[in-house]
């Protein structure tokens, strides 16, 4: 049976280790600690945690204005807040001046499920990878949640990491050694990769054996780091499997397909398959029903592999001269807009 | 434009003011007369920066040159040699626009040369056309988007409390900039942490981008605003050198709350054409408009 285990549970009493650890770690939240977690750590260290009420445009400012005085600071409020309403907050006073605020948001994505769009986080990503000076991180389960937040509090700068709300099935069975910016294969294949994030790696995984009855040998990468992003790692499945499929709790648009497709189709373009949310809001529900209803599931994902399987075979590369052309424009477009952060 | 062109030379008015002032980590010693004829100094700074650059915002720079001088020359405690001492006073310049005034003040304290100043907006020079705190030494925080210094001042100010450090945080608002709903979170969440050790003044020049505040957006009443978030309330002339230093000790003093400081002040000051002119927030004057500036700021 598999074990599901809060990732938001996991945050909380990780927070409370790292707080009895280090001294100089703040945390703030914006009337919603109940639900983030931060209540674990208010309760240990009331004198090193701000409830700044419903006001998370301040609470940005207020974790600034610590950051800049040498605090390292963790905010949290759930993730549609902490980017939507929060956005010039972020590049004002974390993203360029490179504060060490830790912006660690719950639920995220659509499994937040009744609450319906307004609490649907399904922008986020996008909106965190664009600002130059952020890394953006979403961990697969509970295990990695607790490795990334200890990184996170290790690693200079600023960093956005996105929780859900329900529980989810561990993919990992330890814990392991988590890199900024690393890709992690879950599972060996040699006819194609998914390269999945979140929520959406235990579905991979899932989807994986379905296909691998079919004789579908799928290579499987969890991508908790979207930014920095390993591009390594993807050029290297682009060549080894010749087909990618990415799958993501997020937007079409700005996210993990997105960031991929950049790579792949500058360094070495093959058939790619998105699987998320497309162009649209969702809907109240519970969470599995939203996924189901909104295109999130393992069986989603056997669909888009079948799918970039068959383009795979009638895929031709353009005349040579032409593509190493576009290559190098969009090389040159890379290294123009590269501020060097990341 | 080139300076030499324009006769623009900030070093060939006289002044009884040594171009740098020496260092002194507690407390200069200027008398209320050689602080108002520093004040003088800094709005010429502004005129010639703005005016070599080609473009900036004279108007607020000019309201909170009385202001900024009482502040950096009289009042505030930092070392120009280290911007990072830990136990400085922070100055925060939440209406980032006014750059071109802060800018002369760091000039005039030796964070950086005078001459630097007519850098200002040109590529590759520390001097931003808003304030950036990655780009110049003694600058604490990136601003320009309006409404978010009064945050940075509180979470500057929660850390002094945290580490048991005395320094005083001021943060310098406009009036039009209070029309922006983050300030009144930031009022609201000061006075509930009970930030002692924070002092907001507002630029009350009674002028914002598009007009007159009470057309703009009416803020009145403005002291029982601030009053009724639970803050200690001075108003004073934010043009009289002496009330801007009673007020600014006044709020040392008091304790368990944040104190807010509403100086009245004109938009443009010192400058007769520029009194007042709205046409004077963010347009620079010609060389021909800061000379004359620059006469009678003499
Ligand atoms: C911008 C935003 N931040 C946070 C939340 C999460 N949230 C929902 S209800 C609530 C508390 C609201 O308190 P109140 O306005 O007093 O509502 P009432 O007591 O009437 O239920 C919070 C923080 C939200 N919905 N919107
Ligand atoms: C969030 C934001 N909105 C709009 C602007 C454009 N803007 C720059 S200055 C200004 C008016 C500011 O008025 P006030 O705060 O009174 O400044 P002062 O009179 O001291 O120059 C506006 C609207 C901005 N910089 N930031
Ligand atoms: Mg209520
Ligand atoms: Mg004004």
């Amino acid at each position: 049976m598999t074990i599901e285990i809060s990732s938001r549970e996991t945050y909380g009493k990780t927070l409370v280790e790292l707080g009895r650890e280090n001294q100089n770690i703040v945390v703030l939240d914006a009337d919603l600690s109940r639900s983030t977690m931060t209540n674990l750590f208010a309760k240990e260290f009331p004198d090193r945690f701000f409830q700044c009420g419903l006001a998370e445009q301040n609470m940005i400012g207020i974790a600034a204005g610590l950051a800049a005085s040498g605090k390292t600071v963790f905010a949290s409020t759930f993730a549609i807040f902490a980017s939507c309403r929060c956005f010039d907050q972020l590049r004002m006073c974390l993203s360029q001046p490179q504060l060490n605020v830790k912006v660690v948001a719950t639920h995220g994505g659509i499994t937040i499920g009744e609450d319906g769009f307004s609490h649907q986080a399904i922008e986020d990503l996008a909106l965190f990878c664009s600002l130059p000076g952020f890394s953006v991180v979403v961990p697969a389960d509970a295990i990695e949640t607790a490795e990334v937040i200890k990184s996170a509090a290790a690693t200079h700068g600023p960093i956005y990491v996105r929780l859900g709300r329900p529980k989810t099935p561990l993919v990992y069975s330890q814990s392991y050694q988590f890199n900024l910016g690393k890709a992690i294969t879950m599972r060996q294949g040699k006819d194609i990769t998914i390269i999945a994030i979140g929520i959406m790696v235990a579905k991979a995984l899932e989807a994986a054996e379905a296909l691998a009855a079919e004789g579908i040998d799928c290579c499987i990468i969890n991508m908790p780091t979207l930014k920095p992003l390993d591009e390594e790692a993807i050029i290297k499945a682009a060549s080894e499997t010749g087909a990618i499929v990415v799958a993501e709790e997020h937007l079409a648009h700005g996210g993990l397909g997105s960031r991929v497709a950049q790579v792949v189709a500058g360094e070495k373009p093959v058939p790619m398959s998105f699987v998320n949310l497309k162009n649209t809001y969702a809907k109240s529900g519970k969470a599995e029903e939203l996924l189901q209803r909104y295109g999130l599931t393992a069986k989603d994902i056997e669909a888009a592999v079948r799918a970039v399987s068959s383009k795979k075979k009638t895929f031709h590369m353009p005349p040579s001269g032409k593509l190493s052309q576009a290559i190098a424009d969009i090389r040159e477009l890379k290294d123009e807009e590269d501020i060097g952060l990341h | 434009m080139t300076r030499e062109k324009n006769n623009l030379n900030i070093h060939t008015t006289s002044t009884p003011i040594p171009s740098t002032l020496p260092l002194n980590k507690n407390k200069f010693t200027l008398s209320t007369k050689e602080l108002t004829e520093l004040a003088k100094k800094l709005r010429r700074h502004v005129i010639t920066m703005i005016a070599t650059a080609g473009s900036g915002h004279p108007g607020g720079s000019l309201s909170a040159a009385d202001i900024i001088a009482v502040l950096y020359f009289k009042v505030m405690r930092y070392d120009p040699q280290n911007p990072q001492w830990p136990e400085r006073d922070r100055f925060i310049l939440s209406k980032g626009h006014a750059a071109p005034i802060l800018y002369a003040a760091l000039a005039e304290s030796g964070y950086f040369s005078v001459e630097e100043l007519t850098t200002l907006r040109k590529l590759n020079s520390r001097l931003q056309g808003h304030t950036d705190r990655t780009t110049t030494p003694g600058v604490e925080m990136s601003a320009g988007a309006l409404g978010q210094g009064l945050s940075f001042g509180i979470g500057t100010a929660l850390a002094a409390r945290l580490d048991a450090r005395d320094y005083q945080v001021y943060v310098l608002l406009g009036d039009g900039e209070c029309d922006e709903g983050q300030i009144w979170e930031a009022a609201m969440a000061a006075a509930h942490f009970k930030v002692d050790n924070l002092v907001a003044i507002v630029d009350h020049n009674k002028q914002q981008l598009d007009g007159w505040t009470q057309d703009i957006m009416n803020l009145e009443p403005l002291t029982e605003k601030w009053r009724a978030f639970n803050w200690n309330v001075i108003e004073i002339d934010g043009h009289n050198i002496n009330q801007i230093q009673q007020a600014l000790e006044e709020a040392k003093t008091i304790k368990g709350k944040p104190s807010v400081i509403i100086a009245h002040t004109i938009k443009g000051k010192g400058v007769s054409f520029m009194e007042n002119n709205i046409d004077f927030h963010g347009k620079a004057p010609t060389p021909e408009q800061a000379e004359l500036a620059l006469r009678e700021l003499s």
